[in-house]
C-alpha cells in the first residue's frame, strides 16, 4: 500500500501538470465541449462505442480519451455499457456486412433525442475499404450521421475538436 | 535437429508411406523449403508431420486462374481449367517447409490437418468459406467466416466472384449459427456479444455454464470480416502496404513489415540496413504501447485501477513520441517496400534516448508493484492456465505460448534482419496462467527498451530505402515477423506488372483465440475478463 500511494505521489496529477501547447488547446476545447453538453444534454454526454468493422486503431485512440492526460470524464463525457443509456452512438470503422444488422439494432436500442458520430476515415467515407461484397462503407449508408470526425485513427483530440464544432453547428440550426 | 536432419526425416516417413514429395524451387519462398505433394497426400502429410512434433503456422488456399503462368513453371500436376493452390506452413527450430498442392476448381477437395492439429480448425474453415476448397475429415463442418453476407455456394477470393459482390439489400443477422449445447441440470448458457459493453470489437461468445463455473465457452468471430484478402487483389505494392497496416490496428508496423518482407523476398529486393534497423525501431515501440496497455488494463480487470492509470500514462507518452518523432500515434504509414518513409535526425536521436531512459525509470517502481502486490496474486496466479501441451497442440506463440512453456520468437529462432545483429532475449514462463502472461509481458518490455538503446548504439548510416523493382509474374514472398502478439506469416503472389494476385496475412490470433476456450475451463464466468485480455487476441486480423 505504502508503495503505491508513494507512486502516486511521485507522479502527481499528470492532467493539469503538462504544459505543452496541446494540453492547453485541450484544456480550451474540452471546456467548450462542456457549455456545449450542458446546454443540450443537461450537463452529461453518455455515448456508446460501437465497432462496426473497423481495424481497432480507432478503438485504442478512443480509450486514449480515458486516460489521465485527456480524463474526459471532467467534462462530463461518459462512455456507457449499454444503448440504452447514451444520448450518443460513436461508431467506427467502415460498416461491415456482417455487423449491418447489429449496428441498426443498436442503433434502434438508443433512445431519441439521440446523435451517431461517424469516427475515423473509414466511418466517414469507406476509408480504405470502401464498399465491397463484405463492407457496406460508410456508416451514413446504414444508419444517419449526425457528426463526421475524420482521421486514421482519429487523435483523442481530433475526437473533442470534431465534437465541438458539431455540436456548435448544431446549436446553430436550432 | 537442423533442417537437414528433421527435413530429411521428414521425406524418409513420407516414403515410409509412400507419399510422393517433390522438391520445389528453395529460393522461390526462401527462407522456407518447398515440397509439392500430391492432393491425396495432403492429409497423411499433415498426420505424419504431427507426429514428428512439428508446429503448424498455418494453411490457405490461392485461387489460379486457368492461365498456366500462374501456376508456375516447376508445377507438374496435369489439370484442365482454373486450379486452386492449397499452402501449409510447418516449422520446426526456426526452419520452415511449406507444403503445396494443386486441386481443380470444379473439385476441390483435400484431406483435413485438422484431426492432427485442432489449431488449424478456424484456418482450414476460413479457406473452405472463402474459396470453396472442402477439407475432408474436418471434425467441425461448420462455415466461420462466412455469415450472411454471401452464399454457401460462392467464393469471394475466387476470380468470378465481383468485388462488389452479388447481393442486394440489407444482410441479415447470422441467427442461426449452430452453437455446441451443454444440456443437464442448471446449465445455462450466456451469450454475449456482438456489440461489447466495452471499447472493443465485435465478437460473439457463448458460455455453457453451471453456477459460476465455465463449462464450456465458443466464440464466433467473422463479424468484422472487410475482405481484406479480395481487396488486395489488383493492388500495387505500395497501396499494399497502406491495406497491411490496417489488418490490425494495433499491430500496424508488424503487419506491414510481414507484407514488406514478403513483397521484398518476391522481388529480391534488399532494404538497406539503416532501414531495417529503423523497423526494428518501430516494431519495438510498437510492442512496448501494446505491452503497457494490456498490462493496465489486464490489472483493471481485476479492480486494481491504480496500475492501469499508470500503465495509461506511460502508453500515452509513449504515443506522444511516436507522433513527435514518426509522424503517427500508432506508427501508421512508415514503412514502404524497400524500406522506411522517414529517417531519423540528430535531435530525434537524442530524444528517442531521453525517452527510453525516462520509460526505463519509470517501469521499475510500477512493475515491482505489479509482480508482488497480494490482490493483484489472488485474483491472477492460477487463473485461465493454459497448460503447456494445450498451447503447443494449438501452435501458440507469442507472450501466450511464452507463458506456457513454449519460448519460440522469430527474432531469435529465425532471425530477419537487423535481429541477426542483437541478441534477443525470449521470456520464459512455464505456469501458463494470467499471471504468467502478465510477467511475460513485463519482461519483453525490458527486453525491447534494452534493445532499442542497442539498435540505437549501432544504427548504421547510408538510405533508408532500396529501389523496389517490380518483381515478374507469378513471383511469390513469405514473410515471417515477430509481432507483438507473436509470429505472423504473410504470403504474396504477384500477377503481372506488379499488382498484387494474393495477400494473405496470418495473424498470431489464429491460434490464440482456440486457447482462450482452452484455458477458461474450471473458471468462474466473472474472470472471464481478465482471462481474454490476457490473451487479447486480435478480432480484425482475423477476420480479414
Amino acid at each position: 500500500m505504502f508503495r503505491i500511494l508513494k507512486q502516486s505521489f511521485r507522479t502527481g496529477v499528470v492532467t493539469e501538470a503538462v504544459p505543452v501547447h496541446d494540453d492547453a488547446e485541450l484544456e480550451r476545447l474540452g471546456i467548450e465541449v462542456r457549455r456545449q453538453i450542458d446546454a443540450r444534454f443537461g450537463g452529461s454526454l453518455a455515448i456508446r462505442q460501437v465497432d462496426a468493422g473497423s481495424c481497432n486503431g480507432c478503438e485504442l485512440e478512443i480509450h486514449a480519451l480515458n486516460n489521465p492526460f485527456y480524463d474526459v470524464e471532467r467534462f462530463g463525457i461518459h462512455f456507457v455499457a449499454s444503448p440504452r443509456h447514451a444520448d450518443a452512438l460513436l461508431v467506427t470503422g467502415p460498416v461491415s456486412r456482417h455487423m449491418e444488422t447489429a449496428l441498426r439494432r443498436t442503433w434502434r436500442a438508443t433512445p431519441s433525442p439521440k446523435f451517431v458520430i461517424a469516427a475515423g476515415i473509414c466511418a466517414c467515407d469507406g476509408g480504405e475499404i470502401g464498399v465491397s461484397y463484405a463492407s457496406c462503407g460508410a456508416v451514413e449508408n446504414v444508419i444517419p450521421v449526425d457528426i463526421k470526425i475524420p482521421g486514421c485513427p482519429l487523435t483523442p483530440l481530433d475526437l473533442l475538436t470534431g465534437l465541438l464544432g458539431a455540436l456548435a453547428s448544431d446549436d446553430d440550426k436550432r | 535437429m537442423s533442417r537437414f536432419d528433421w527435413l530429411s526425416e521428414y521425406l524418409a516417413r513420407l516414403d515410409d508411406d509412400h507419399l510422393i514429395a517433390r522438391h520445389g524451387d528453395t529460393r522461390v519462398l526462401a527462407p522456407a523449403h518447398r515440397l509439392e505433394l500430391d492432393a491425396e497426400d495432403w492429409g497423411p502429410a499433415g498426420r505424419i508431420a504431427a507426429a514428428m512434433g512439428l508446429r503448424h503456422a498455418g494453411v490457405w488456399a490461392d485461387p489460379l486462374g486457368p492461365d498456366p503462368m500462374q501456376r508456375g513453371a516447376e508445377n507438374g500436376t496435369e489439370i484442365e481449367g482454373p486450379a486452386i493452390r492449397v499452402q501449409a506452413c510447418l516449422e520446426q527450430g526456426g526452419d520452415y517447409l511449406i507444403l503445396h498442392t494443386l486441386v481443380p476448381q470444379t473439385r476441390p477437395v483435400l484431406g483435413s490437418h485438422t484431426p492432427a492439429y485442432p489449431g488449424v480448425d478456424r484456418l482450414e474453415r476460413h479457406a473452405q468459406d472463402l474459396t470453396g476448397v472442402r477439407f475432408l475429415r474436418h471434425p467441425d463442418e461448420r462455415r466461420w467466416t462466412r455469415h450472411q453476407a454471401w452464399s454457401a455456394d460462392e467464393h469471394p477470393l475466387r476470380q468470378d466472384f465481383p468485388i462488389d459482390g452479388r447481393r442486394e439489400g440489407r444482410t441479415p443477422a447470422d441467427v442461426d449459427y449452430p452453437f455446441t449445447r451443454i444440456q443437464g441440470s442448471g446449465v445455462y448458457e450466456i451469450p454475449v456479444g456482438p456489440v461489447h459493453a466495452g471499447i472493443i470489437e465485435p465478437g460473439h461468445f457463448r458460455f455453457q455454464a453451471a453456477g459460476e463455473d465455465v463449462l464450456r465457452l465458443e466464440e464466433r468471430l467473422g463479424y468484422v470480416h472487410r475482405g481484406i484478402e479480395k481487396l488486395a487483389v489488383g493492388r500495387d505494392p505500395q497501396s499494399l502496404m497502406r491495406l497491411a497496416g490496417r489488418v490490425s490496428g494495433d499491430s500496424t508496423v508488424a503487419h506491414a513489415w510481414a507484407a514488406a518482407q514478403a513483397m521484398e523476398r518476391a522481388a529480391g529486393c534488399e532494404p538497406p540496413p539503416r532501414a531495417t534497423s529503423l523497423r526494428a525501431i518501430l516494431a519495438e515501440r510498437e510492442r512496448i504501447a501494446n505491452h503497457l496497455g494490456d498490462i493496465g488494463a489486464i490489472c483493471n480487470d481485476v479492480g486494481f485501477a491504480f496500475a492501469h492509470v499508470q500503465c495509461a500514462r506511460l502508453r500515452e507518452q509513449w504515443q506522444r513520441r511516436s507522433a513527435a518523432l514518426f509522424g503517427h500515434r500508432l506508427m501508421m504509414n512508415t514503412l514502404v517496400p524497400g524500406g522506411v518513409a522517414q529517417d531519423l535526425s540528430e535531435t530525434a536521436f537524442r530524444e528517442l534516448r531521453l525517452d527510453h531512459a525516462a520509460l526505463h525509470k519509470a517501469i521499475e517502481p510500477l512493475f515491482d508493484i505489479v509482480d508482488d502486490h497480494p490482490s493483484l496474486d489472488d485474483r491472477l496466479i492460477g487463473t485461465g492456465i493454459l497448460a503447456h501441451a494445450d498451447a503447443r497442440a494449438l501452435g501458440c506463440t507469442g507472450y501466450v505460448g511464452k507463458a506456457s512453456g513454449l519460448t519460440f520468437d522469430v527474432r531469435r529462432d529465425s532471425p530477419y534482419a537487423p535481429y541477426d545483429q542483437v541478441t534477443v532475449d525470449s521470456p520464459e514462463e512455464t505456469a501458463g496462467d494470467v499471471a504468467a502472461r502478465v510477467r511475460v509481458r513485463m519482461k519483453e518490455v525490458r527486453a525491447s527498451l534494452w534493445m532499442l538503446d542497442r539498435l540505437l548504439d549501432a544504427l548504421p548510416e547510408g538510405e533508408i530505402a532500396a529501389p523496389f523493382a517490380l518483381p515478374e509474374e507469378g513471383a511469390m514472398g513469405l514473410g515471417l515477423i515477430e509481432g507483438w502478439r507473436g509470429e505472423i506469416l504473410c504470403f504474396v503472389r504477384f500477377a503481372s506488372e506488379g499488382r498484387i494476385a494474393r495477400y494473405f496475412p496470418r495473424d498470431p490470433s489464429w491460434f490464440t483465440w482456440p486457447a482462450l476456450e482452452r484455458l477458461i475451463h474450471g473458471n468462474i464466468v466473472p474472470d472471464f475478463p481478465v482471462c481474454n485480455k490476457s490473451v487479447n487476441g486480435s478480432y480484425a486480423g482475423v477476420d480479414l
